[in-house]
């Protein structure tokens, strides 16, 4: 019965399921990010992306039920989302290529306009709920509902999964992957191969910016599924932080989306099994964990092990 | 090293030209609203005087966002419907920073306001305070209750509801309809408002069934989706079968507990349409009421600095502050004359809600038996404790 009470065992299960659930958006912003910065761009405004994704996501897919039936929209939605996150990293790819441009700069740029359209062309789509996209129910065998609740994974999670071993290939094993190291490493050699720094750049930005779109479509159209100004409470820029914290390896950036997803699951978990004081400190888990982050791997007197070589440089 | 001409790649030509046609645009665009303005006040030549008396709203989020912004906006509207010669300007998603003097400013010199409602609990200080002693003309509403006689600028009234009465109610309900005897409670922050609902809405479930247990979960601030859905479903696999909130938007709750097959109970406005199925009732600002006669008093030229407007403005559900949202399917008969029965009891005065003998969560003795607190009581509003049966703490 679904009045069973869990106790404590709430608490890991709260965890495991807030890490499936709330990873995904981290999952696909950091890989996208990952993608930008070892081409030698930070784009700082994967922030706004996320929110313009989410709304285009949710917007579609309300609009295209009617005609496309409720399992294939938001599945159009996702696409669109994509697609609304490559149109920021087309402007944000040329603009911070100009002279004299900071890509930090335009960066912060980006989180406003991004949000700023989202929300204004977001604005019909508050109220009404859109078709989410179908989950995965691994865990149907379970007697138990809670545990059927907690492994309805969505096929997105699976899709960025899925996509840490091919972007890692990518990097190490392609032409093309080479050309984006290349880049980002030393451009003036890259240029003496014949490759062209700007071409690569927007390229890898622009799908950078259209993972953290599909990232997006998961905060509107899978959990928590639905569309607010405020959807993405500055889960974007963390994992743009949490890219650091991966050193820009793929697989790290998996880990670390699980870190991150799970530890926002852990205030609400506590208190739900009666740990209530402290509330504040456990649901700022996640910035805290930013933070420490930013110390142990920042220092202005070393450059990281593995970080792309002319990140944050002028050129 | 390039020349200097190289990093700046536009000639002193190109620059005038593109500062020229900028503010050729610009005057153009000034001119046209400058122009299309008079018009409605033009046509509109009713009562007053030939000119509209026009009163601005500000909100904090957006206009429809099944919460406490949309409660206000359909406030307003209803306003502008039943006060003949009343206009209405409105702007949403304003911050609770400057951004919001700005707007205010913008309203009364721009469009003309003559009475503001700035909406949001953090627009009153230092906000609202500042623009009432700059333009003493002007009258100021504010909802939630902070006018000090004395100490704020005389043109200021501020209004608030006893909506603790309805979640009272609506505590009855969920006590009538909850299994397993758990309620949940997904609260934004301890504050005194917050924490009369989350002890009303108990004491309406005890009433019903003295063992039923409230857990109450903070998340930290009045808009975090992702935060709302983790509490809603921890609390789920808890065992709570009942579930309400007090946070800006209550869609992510609705939505996340009629997802997991479980009831709830609304909060701010409407919310029956996201969760057919498991929708109870909820608390609801009813500001309707408040603002068109509100509107009617300044259209009559009454105004607070005279004193015609109270600068205190206060109800229950007996005043149309408050309002219960209609029964959902899954309430039973009995609930519904429960609920029926304590409405009638709180519209008449005879049910006090906080009455002893009670005590804190922490065993501390609030009131001994035989004493009450009314709901108007000032004691009330510095409410820092949870109720006997709620489970959580404010620290």
């Amino acid at each position: 019965m679904a009045t069973e009470a869990l106790g404590w065992w709430g608490v890991p299960l709260a965890i495991i399921a807030g890490t499936l659930r709330g990873s995904v958006p981290f999952l696909f912003v950091s890989l996208g990010e990952c993608l930008t910065e070892k081409s030698g761009k930070i784009n700082l405004g994967l922030e706004g992306t996320l929110r313009l994704g989410a709304m285009s996501a949710y917007g579609v897919s309300y609009l295209c039920a009617q005609v496309l039936g409720v399992g294939l929209a938001p599945w159009l939605g996702v696409l669109m989302a994509g697609i609304a996150g490559m149109g920021l990293g087309l402007i944000h790819g040329w603009l911070s290529q100009q002279r004299r441009v900071n890509d930090v700069a335009v960066g912060i740029a980006m989180i406003i306009f991004g949000s700023g359209i989202a929300n204004f062309l977001g604005k019909p789509f508050i109220q009404p709920q859109a078709p989410q996209l179908a989950t995965l129910d691994v865990a149907n065998w379970s007697s138990l509902p809670q545990v059927q609740a907690a492994f309805k994974i969505s096929p997105l999670f699976l899709l960025g999964v899925a996509l840490v071993p091919v972007l890692d290939w990518f990097f190490k094993s392609t032409r093309w992957g080479l050309y984006v190291r290349a880049v980002g490493d030393s451009p003036q050699a890259a240029k003496a191969m014949g490759i062209s720094i700007v071409k690569v750049r927007l390229a890898s930005i622009v799908m950078g910016s259209f993972l953290a779109g599909l990232g997006g479509a998961a905060l509107s159209l899978y959990y928590p599924g639905l569309w607010t100004e405020r959807i993405s409470s500055g889960q974007g820029l963390m994992a743009v932080a949490l890219v650091i914290f991966a050193r820009w390896q793929p697989w790290q950036c998996l880990w670390a989306s699980l870190l991150f997803g799970g530890a926002q699951a852990l205030g609400p978990a506590f208190q739900s099994v009666g740990i209530d004081s402290y509330y504040y400190l456990f649901n700022a888990t996640p910035y805290i964990l930013t933070l420490v982050i930013m110390i142990f791997t920042c220092s202005p007197q070393r450059t990281l092990a593995g970080a792309p070589g002319a990140l944050g440089k002028e050129d | 090293m390039p020349d200097r001409n190289m990093s700046f790649p536009l000639s002193r030509r190109q620059v005038v030209r593109g500062l020229l046609a900028t503010s050729a645009f610009g005057l153009t665009a000034k001119f046209g609203t400058g122009c299309s303005q008079p018009t409605p006040t033009g046509t509109g030549d009713n009562k007053a005087g030939g000119k509209d008396y026009v009163v601005g709203f500000i909100y904090v989020g957006p206009k429809d966002d099944f919460g406490y912004n949309q409660a206000h906006a359909e406030g307003a509207a209803a306003m502008a419907k039943n006060v003949p010669g009343l206009k209405l300007v409105e702007e949403a998603s304003v911050p609770e920073t400057t951004a919001v003097a700005e707007t205010m400013r913008n309203m009364i010199q721009q469009d003309g306001a003559k009475a503001l409602f700035p909406t949001s609990f953090g627009y009153f200080d230092p906000y609202i305070l500042e623009m009432a002693k700059e333009f003493p003309d002007v009258q100021f509403f504010h909802a939630g209750g902070l006018y000090q006689d004395g100490v704020h600028p005389k043109n200021i009234s501020s209004y608030f509801g006893y909506i603790d009465e309805a979640q009272y109610v609506a505590g009855v309900v969920a006590g009538h309809t909850s299994k397993s005897g758990k309620l949940g409670f997904v609260a934004a922050k301890p504050i005194p408002q917050l924490l009369r609902n989350v002890n009303s809405f108990t004491l309406g479930a005890r009433s019903v069934n003295p063992k039923i247990t409230t857990q109450v979960i903070f998340t930290g601030d009045w808009s975090v989706p992702v935060k709302e859905a983790e509490a809603t479903n921890s609390m789920v696999d808890q065992g709570v079968d009942v579930i309400t909130c007090h946070v800006d938007s209550p869609k992510v709750v609705m939505e996340t507990a009629e997802k997991r097959g479980i009831f709830c109970s609304g909060y701010h406005a409407n919310q029956s349409s996201l969760a057919p199925k498991g929708y109870l009732t909820g608390a609801e600002w009813d500001w309707s009421s408040i603002y068109t006669s509100l509107g009617k008093q300044l259209i009559a030229g009454k105004s607070i600095a005279k004193g015609d407007i109270p600068h205190i403005l206060r109800g229950g559900l007996a005043d149309n502050f408050c309002k219960l949202s209609p029964f959902g399917p899954a309430v039973s008969a009995a609930a519904k004359a429960d609920a029926e029965k304590a409405l009638a009891g709180i519209k008449s005065g005879q049910l006090t809600i906080y009455k002893g003998p009670l005590k804190t969560n922490t065993g501390k003795l609030i009131l001994p038996a035989g004493k009450d607190l009314k709901i108007t009581d000032i004691e009330l509003e510095k409410m820092d404790y949870l109720i006997e049966g709620v489970k959580g703490s404010v620290k």
